[in-house]
Formats: C-alpha cells, structure tokens, sequence
C-alpha cells in the first residue's frame, strides 16, 4: 500500500472511531486528528484534545490505536496529544454537526467570536424560541437549554474558540 | 525574543530551566488544589444546577493542572501522578489562601461549608488565572504558552460562572451582602502571595516567562475593582506568609492526606 493510499485508508478507519460520549460522532469529524503519518507499516496519529479535563480522552486514544492496528498491514499506530496546535468546534465538520444534531445536541454556532451572543437552535424542530438552562452540562463541551416551541429539554456544544483570534 | 521550543533546549540553560520549573509547579499546584477544594463541594452545592456546574468547572482546572504536571514531567521533575500525590507540604508552591477549608466540619460528617468563601475565592481566582495566562500565552517557552492558550478557550466560562454569583449575591439580600463582604475581606488580608511568584520572580521576567509581579497584581486589582462594589480600604496582605516559598497551613496537610488516601493505599495500582 502506497503512503497516500495508506493514509486514506487510516482516514476511513477514524472515521469509525467514536467520541465515547458522542456515540456516532467520530473522533475525525470532531476535528480532533491532526494529522497522520506513515512509516512503512507503523502509523503515527498526532490529536488535539478537546477539553483538557474531558476523561474520555486516555479512552478514545486505546480505541484509535486498537482500530488502526486491527488494519491487516499495520504494524504499530502511535497517538500523540500535543497542545501546538488548539482545539476549537470550528473544527467540527458538517457531517459531525449532523450527527451531533441526530443525538439531541445542537452544533456549536458557525463563525463564532469571543463574546459574541451565542443564539442556539432546537436540534429537534429548529426553532431558536431557546433558553440556556445551564452553561454547564454533563461534560465539558456541553451545555443544558430548553425549547419553548416544542417543549423538549436539549444540550448544546458550547462554542470554544481562540481568545486571541482576529 | 528567543524562544525555547521544548523541554531539551529547557535544559541546556540552568538558569532558565529552573525559574521555568518553579512557575510551572506554581500554576500546577494552584489549580490543583483549588480543584480539590472545589470537589469537596460536590453534593452540597446551593441547587443541582450549580452541583453540575461547580464540578464540571473542577473537573476542567484539575485537567489544567495535569496539563501542568505534564509540563514538569518532560522537563524532568518526575511523573506526573507522582509529583502531584507525593511532594510534602514544604514542596507545594500553591498560594496560601487557596488551600483554606471550605468552611467549618468535614465532607464526611457535618460540612458546614461557607457559599460566600467559595464564591469569593473561586472569582478571586479565575479572574487571577485569565490574567496569569495571558502573560504566559506569549512566554518564551513554547509548550508553556501552548497550554496556557489551551487553558485561556475554557476558562473564560469559568471566569464568567464565578463573576455572575458574585455580581448576583452583591446585589441580593442584605445577608448575603454582609457574607459576601466580610469573606471580601478575610481574602483581602490573605490572598496576596496568590498574586506574586516567590524568590525567583525576576528570573521568571529576565527570561520573559511571564510578565512582571507588579503588572500582574496591577491588573487584577483593577480588574477586580469593577466588580466589587466596596473594595477593602486595606492593602493586600499576605497574613500566613508565602506559598510561593513552600510556607503552607494545616490545611493543606488535610487536603493532601485524603487526596493520596487512595494513592497510597496502592501506589503500583493503575486506577
Ligand atoms: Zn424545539
């Protein structure tokens, strides 16, 4: 397997690696893999975590080295945190934000700046007649809101973006 | 600006390696045991909503200051778990005021802890660190101001969090205004050596880690200025000394030994 081809292949492996407490979402669509490497057979994954104290992080790396090494002709996948290059949900993709919207938790606001309103839609019927209930949900990303249109409970990812930011 | 890009070239310099190393364990040992006492309150916060948000803001700083034990680790201190369950009291580096008891009583059996301390020290606090880590976002060594950006994106939900309690309790009833006050000004009287970074202070700024004692206390006076409706006439003080130079209380011991209760029952165990 030549390296572009090897590395698509790793790709379409993370795509099946989910965020355990996002059932469904993948680790790639939340934006979390920077970057792959290939040398011969071993496989080198360099990830951003999301939040610094999300316990589920020591978890989704034993599950993103299982599932590339299950890969017939991998050898050895070695994943790295590094904190160079910073996490924000600008780096959820469309098909994460769909996915997230499937599970009751709307997808953080496009364009978002520091300080800016943060107006969020039911991920049920789409209405923005919302109100935050609290800023902190039942992980770090998340928040609890309710909306008033269709009467339904729903959390939110919370928009985590670069203070220093232009 | 040189910029030192990782834990090798860290090395290569004494001078350098340790004035790093005591900022490090100063912004690691601050946000853990301010973690610590912020999980003593788990269970017993006003309403549930807040139980929620108070232990998800701790599980978040305990996160920053593993980020921060990590940061020690590579530059050769230890491991992380260790350095964090095993250094003795003259070892720690947190500022004093942070390691104060929650109240009167214990978790386990009658925790009379105070609403108004946790609200006052932990706006205190954050308000401090937003301060702290923008002077370390652009410091010379590179991991350093990598993490202290990282913690930057998080922290400002908790800055805000700790801000509209004290904002709201303030403007509340003429009880919590008197609590609020009196807790203003026990911390007025205690938190200063928070605010400094202890005997190697003008290394940390020669080397440009962070910026300069003076400018940091400057800026959270002011900040903390337009948020308190009476601020203390007092200068700051600094009533149990400095945590900065390993002088710490009884309280801290009772912190340390049930946060390794656990650890030392099985130190080879992986949890
Ligand atoms: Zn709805």
């Amino acid at each position: 397997m030549n390296g572009e081809q090897g590395i698509a292949n790793i790709r379409s492996v993370l795509q099946t690696v989910d965020d355990p407490e996002l059932p469904s979402v993948s680790v790639l669509d939340l934006g979390m893999v920077h970057d792959v490497t290939l040398q011969g057979r071993n496989v080198m994954i360099t990830m951003v975590p999301t939040f610094a104290g999300c316990p589920a992080l020591d978890f989704i790396e034993l599950n993103v080295k299982k599932a590339v090494e299950d890969v017939e002709w991998v050898d050895t996948c070695d994943v790295h945190f590094t904190f160079e290059h910073q996490w924000s949900t600008d780096a959820i993709t469309d098909r994460g934000k769909e996915q997230l919207k499937k599970h009751g938790i709307s997808p953080p606001p496009e364009n978002y700046q520091p300080g800016d309103e943060w107006t969020v839609n039911c991920p049920f019927c789409g209405s923005d007649y919302t109100s935050m209930e609290n800023v902190f949900g039942p992980t770090a990303c998340r928040s609890i809101l309710y909306c008033s249109a269709c009467r339904n409970p729903f959390e939110a990812m919370k928009p985590v973006v670069s203070l220093t930011k232009s | 600006m040189t910029v030192v890009e990782n834990a090798e070239q860290a090395k290569k310099d004494p001078s350098y390696l340790k004035a790093l190393t005591e900022l490090v364990y100063q912004l690691a040992d601050d946000d853990f045991i301010i973690s610590f006492r912020g999980a003593e309150w788990l269970g017993l916060a006003p309403h549930i909503e807040e139980d929620v948000a108070f232990s998800s803001i701790t599980q978040n700083t305990m996160g920053h200051a593993v980020m921060f034990y990590e940061l020690l680790e590579e530059l050769g201190e230890g491991n992380a778990d260790v350095l964090a369950h095993e250094r003795t009291l003259e070892q720690r580096r947190n500022g004093i005021y942070l390691e104060k008891r929650n109240g009167e009583g214990a978790y386990h059996e009658e925790p009379y802890y105070d609403w108004a301390l946790a609200v006052v020290r932990n706006y205190f606090y954050e308000t401090f660190k937003k301060i702290k880590m923008e002077a370390i976002s652009t410091s010379s060594y590179k991991p350093l101001a990598n993490v202290a950006s990282k913690a930057l994106m998080e922290q400002t939900y908790h800055l805000a969090h700790w801000k509209m309690w004290m904002n709201q309790l303030q403007h509340a009833t003429e009880d919590a205004r008197e609590r609020i006050n009196s807790r203003i000004e026990e911390a007025w009287s205690e938190f200063e050596d928070v605010l400094e970074l202890g005997s190697y202070a003008n290394d940390m700024l020669k080397h440009q880690l962070i910026s300069s004692e003076d400018y940091l206390k400057e800026a959270w006076l002011k900040e903390v200025g337009v948020n308190i409706a009476n601020p203390p006439e007092s200068p700051l003080g600094k009533k149990y000394g400095s945590g900065r130079n390993g002088v710490h209380t009884a309280d801290l011991k009772q912190a340390l030994q049930t946060f390794a209760e656990v650890y030392n029952s099985d130190k080879k165990a992986v949890w």
